[in-house]
């Protein structure tokens, strides 16, 4: 029997945490993608990939980890801003596997090319040195720079959350996402409200992206198992539900960190047992809504 | 010229077994060639569900895979010693696992569909990676003796890459005119409707669930088949068949080629392996062209290739496109 | 008679690039007529730079062998095939070279199971496979045949050795983190038998998954058992993020860090901090050059062509390349049943001191370095530093009996 006391469990908890943050980015921008305008993004660990190459770039060139920090995202949603507007663009109207097959084909584009210019062997992506130890949080010892993950995705977040409640934008696209027909119907031009959310999806995808370089790694195939669980967290909160993105995300980190923990062989399977107990339970995910995309 | 591809519009099955006769001296070697026609099989079981019934499966690496391993399975380690022996516990295992998945699975639809069958297919992944006794764990299942065919009366040697390659044929042959008779008896015209407006099926009075159900399987038949022949010419079954990438490989096979078209799945599968074949024997950047291509068919040849090829030549009615 | 002629080839080779440069090279028989070896190796997917150093190992061994005129008076063609890390793909791989290249040999294969998998082809057609990666399996029965010959060592000798020299210098405890497939487990094993035989114990092993991203949440476990000793048994990308974050969560200052299988190529990638004191196991290192004759030929070849050193899965592939043209050479044929008798009970040095090849499963003995990361780092290759040496020893691997040869 494990030991449970609370210097072993919290830090279990704060693991999950985050690689729960991660997973929140991802599927926030997934989430929003799929659920304007019907893409599956398949390109989406690849736009994480680059976030973590991009940062690499960034650092050497600017000798800061945080401008890194900064630039990364920006320019990860430059490349979804003409991915969107060049090629997913022409193919709305069209059915939900033309885009699959596109951004399948630009993902494997995206993987040969970072490999073409950064090499095949993986780099290292370093965390800034005030981040660089751990810290003592009284109850448990935690590296820094995890810590910092997780306030960084829940600054994000929170700025995410004010510009689609409070802005005029942000409600056309949370329109969008809950009933993209009606929001068609009224007559919105909704192309820029689409090239937009393709480059905020686009930015987040490239955050989560640098931030996990420092703690995974940085190589070219990083983005291609975690598309998966991405796709499993956008379900399981419910698709077109930033909330459901949220929770889901945060619950499947904690899921694989606990069963890592309690039960290792189980770790790789965890997130599947707990979509299809949740999709047999509740038909559409935790927050989505009935009948929504089905 | 017009008149001979009329013809082969007018019989899709006949013109299908036509070319594969001679398929094998088109391109560069007999294992490709079969593996081909395989991959093909695999495509046109989910093509079934796909294209012809409107549901996305994200999970048929469970039935390519569950078929691998009760043929790998029947012959190195229950020594059953007979090829039919072999595929009838692939096929056996296949359908089996189609039917108890589908009845889950078939309870949601679009989105959450395809996500309750990449669940199942994980779950069956993991189950294959951790029972090493059976399945031989992440080096594969090895040992599977390469057995002569048993035919009435007759012993015929298929260890020859074109002996097995006109056994495949000749059991991939029965798969596309047992597609053919499916899609055209008054089940086919069901998953039709199913497939184009499944509120409306209901409204007609079809049991709407049980033809799903009876498509389902069916597709897993013949994505099972797929594995067991695969088992058979590999004389290995590794473990990533039942892998998630397996089952995205066929989605993508079956868009290039066209989904909802009959003989969309085995141009896709040609195409893909073919190009992937000659490429990486070039360039190690392979998948760099390979991805450019997919993304010019996509924008420019929207049905896949061998959906365009019918939409452009006027020969019969261009298929319809599947539901998103 | 291989003594000598393994001084002709040295000398010979030492003189073959500038030869190479002056004139189009001996004159080959045309077209069809050039002997060919089949080499899948995953060159896409996470191990490129590993495939990328057994491709420049194997490419040295046969220009080396082509300079000085061939084999048999015929060319030596290597055809470089991608098998993606998978073992459908390896296997389909190796069915084109037999089939559309008629290939006389295949070498290769980076992942166990795609050795198994390229094994069952080569098995069927009856050409010789030379397995130049780690697998316990390969030189076992069922998987074995006369036709499959493994130049690479395994995990139970890397356990035995590593294992063995840790429990003598490094503490008496130790604690397992495994990756959960084949060669997790079979390190894990090996580990346990080498730590009882030198009066240790294994006190705790855990497995992760395969490719497992985080490995924090195994740490208090093995932190409440105080071992002196971490195995972490694991490959590639799942050492350099284990070693990372044990670094991060402070283990490496309670208890010394060893990687079984310890990749120059990783090491580079995580750098000398991540890796500090961390101690592991490798069958080949390019300091050797300033102790080992062959290994200072080798070295310079090697670096002199691409630029720099070799690491040990280029020495694996260079080896394994020569190991059987040499034998085709002394069989003065190329049909299997001849090479493999030149072959089987052969001993040679070609880049690190002596080796031989077990008659019984065609296993090559050599011997395996425990190397320690090193702190600042000597320029930009001079990444670890030798500890020990252990001698090539068949007491290391299980009997002929044990692996189910007659």
């Amino acid at each position: 029997m494990p030991d449970l006391s609370p210097a072993v469990l919290a830090p279990q908890l704060f693991t999950g945490l985050v690689l729960g943050g991660i997973f929140v980015l991802l599927a926030t921008g997934l989430s929003l993608i799929f659920g304007l305008m019907t893409v599956v993004n398949f390109a989406h660990g690849s736009l994480y990939m680059l976030g973590a190459y991009f940062g690499f770039f960034l650092l050497g060139l600017t000798g800061s980890f945080w401008a890194a920090l900064a630039l990364a995202p920006l320019l990860v949603g430059v490349v979804g801003l003409v991915v969107e507007r060049f090629m997913v663009r022409r193919l709305y109207g069209r059915s939900i596997d033309d885009p699959l097959l596109l951004t399948f084909g630009l993902s494997l584009v995206l993987v040969e090319l970072a490999r073409l210019v950064w090499g095949k062997m993986g780099l290292t992506l370093d965390p800034p040195p005030a981040l660089a130890g751990a810290v003592d949080l009284g109850f448990m010892v935690f590296p820094a720079y995890r810590l910092f993950v997780i306030g960084v995705t829940a600054a994000v977040l929170t700025g995410l959350w004010l510009f689609l409640e409070r802005t005029n934008v942000g409600l056309v696209i949370r329109a969008g996402s809950r009933d993209p027909l009606m929001v068609r119907a009224l007559g919105i031009d909704v192309s820029r409200v689409w090239l937009l959310v393709f480059g905020i999806g686009s930015a987040l995808a490239g955050l989560a992206g640098i931030l996990a370089g420092p703690m995974r790694g940085v190589y070219a195939e990083m983005g291609v198992t975690i598309i998966i669980e991405s796709f499993v967290v956008v379900v399981v909160g419910g698709m077109g539900s930033l909330l459901g993105a949220v929770v889901a995300g945060v619950l499947i980190g904690e899921v694989v960190s606990l069963t890592t923990f309690f039960a290792p062989k189980l770790a790789e399977i965890a997130v599947f047992v707990v979509m299809a107990l949740v999709l047999l339970v509740r038909p559409s995910g935790l927050f989505g809504e009935a009948g929504l995309l089905e | 010229m017009r008149r001979l591809a009329a013809l082969a519009a007018g019989h899709p099955v006949l013109a299908f077994a036509a070319f594969f006769a001679v398929f094998p001296f088109l391109v560069p070697y007999k294992a490709l060639a079969t593996q081909v026609l395989i991959y093909g099989l695999f495509a046109l079981g989910f093509n079934l569900l796909y294209g012809y019934t409107g549901l996305l499966s994200f999970g048929h690496a469970a039935y390519y895979g569950l078929g691998a391993y009760g043929t790998g399975i029947a012959l190195a380690r229950l020594h059953v010693g007979s090829v039919w022996g072999g595929l009838a516990a692939g096929l056996g295992l296949a359908v089996l696992g189609g039917a108890v998945i589908g009845f889950f699975c078939l309870r949601r639809r679009g989105i959450y569909f395809a996500m309750l069958t990449l669940a199942f297919a994980q779950l069956l992944y993991f189950v294959g990676f951790h029972l090493t006794e059976w399945t031989g764990g992440d080096d594969g299942l090895r040992g599977i003796p390469a057995l002569p065919l048993a035919l009435p009366g007759v012993e015929v040697p298929i260890d020859t890459p074109l002996a097995f390659y006109y056994f495949t044929l000749a059991l991939v042959v029965l798969a596309v005119a047992g597609l053919r008779r499916i899609l055209e008896s008054p089940f086919g015209t069901v998953l039709g409707a199913i497939r184009e407006n499944t509120d409306r099926a209901v409204a007609c009075g079809y049991h709407v669930d049980r033809v799903k159900h009876l498509s389902f399987v069916f597709s897993a038949l013949f994505s099972g088949l797929a594995g067991s022949l695969d088992a058979l010419r590999l004389t290995v079954v590794p473990i990533d068949s039942l892998h998630w990438t397996t089952s995205g490989q066929v989605v993508i096979m079956t868009l290039l080629g066209g989904a909802g078209t009959f003989l969309g799945p085995f141009v896709g599968a040609a195409a893909f392996l073919v190009l992937e074949d000659r490429l990486s024997v070039f360039t190690e950047s392979w998948q760099l062209v390979v991805g450019a291509v997919f993304m010019a068919f996509v924008l420019f040849l929207p049905r896949g290739i061998w959906g365009t090829l019918l939409a452009r030549l006027p020969l019969a009615p261009a298929p319809p496109r599947p539901a998103a | 008679m291989t003594a000598l002629s393994r001084r002709e080839f040295l000398r010979l080779s030492g003189a073959a690039p500038a030869v190479v440069a002056l004139r189009p090279g001996p004159a080959f028989a045309q077209g069809g007529d050039t002997i060919k070896i089949g080499f899948p190796i995953p060159l896409t997917g996470p191990y490129g730079a590993e495939a990328a150093d057994q491709q420049a190992g194997a490419t040295l061994a046969v220009e080396e062998v082509n300079a000085r005129g061939g084999l048999l008076g015929r060319k030596v063609e290597l055809l470089v095939r991608d098998d993606q890390l998978k073992p459908g793909v390896g296997a389909q791989r190796t069915k084109e070279l037999i089939e559309n290249e008629k290939v006389h040999f295949v070498i290769g294969g980076l992942s166990a199971a795609v050795q198994m998998a390229i094994n069952e082809q080569t098995k069927k057609a009856k050409i010789i496979y030379v397995s130049i990666s780690q697998s316990n399996e390969i030189t076992a029965r069922p998987d074995w045949s006369p036709y499959t010959f493994h130049e690479a060592i395994n995990p139970y000798m890397t356990s035995q050795v590593v294992g063995g020299w840790a429990v003598r210098n490094l503490g008496k405890k130790m604690y397992v983190l495994y990756a959960d497939y084949a060669f997790g487990h079979q390190l894990r094993d090996g580990f346990k038998v080498a730590a009882e035989k030198g009066g240790g114990a294994v006190v705790g092993a855990d497995p992760h998954p395969l490719g497992a991203t985080d490995y924090s949440a195994l740490f208090p476990r093995v932190q409440a058992a105080r071992p002196d000793v971490l195995v972490l048994a694991n490959f590639g990308k799942d050492q350099l993020n284990s070693v990372k974050q044990a670094a991060n969560f402070g283990l490496k200052a309670q208890m010394k860090v060893v990687c079984p299988v310890f990749l120059g190529t990783i090491r580079r990638e995580g750098g000398p901090d991540v890796f500090e004191g961390v101690y592991g196991g490798t069958t080949f290192y390019w300091e050797l050059a300033s102790t080992i004759p062959s290994a200072k030929r080798f070295v310079e070849a090697f670096q002199k062509k691409n630029g720099r050193p070799p690491f040990d899965y280029a020495g694996y592939a260079y080896s394994g390349t020569r190991l059987l043209l040499e034998a085709v050479e002394r069989a003065k044929s190329l049909e299997a049943d001849k090479v493999i008798r030149a072959l089987e009970g052969h001993t040679y040095d070609h880049y690190k001191g002596k080796q031989w090849i077990r008659k019984c499963d065609h296993q090559s003995f050599q011997d395996v370095y425990i190397v320690r990361s090193r702190k600042p780092q000597q320029g930009e290759w001079g990444l670890f530093e030798i500890v020990a040496r252990t001698e090539a020893s068949e007491s290391l691997e299980r009997t002929c009996k044990e692996l189910g040869h007659a």
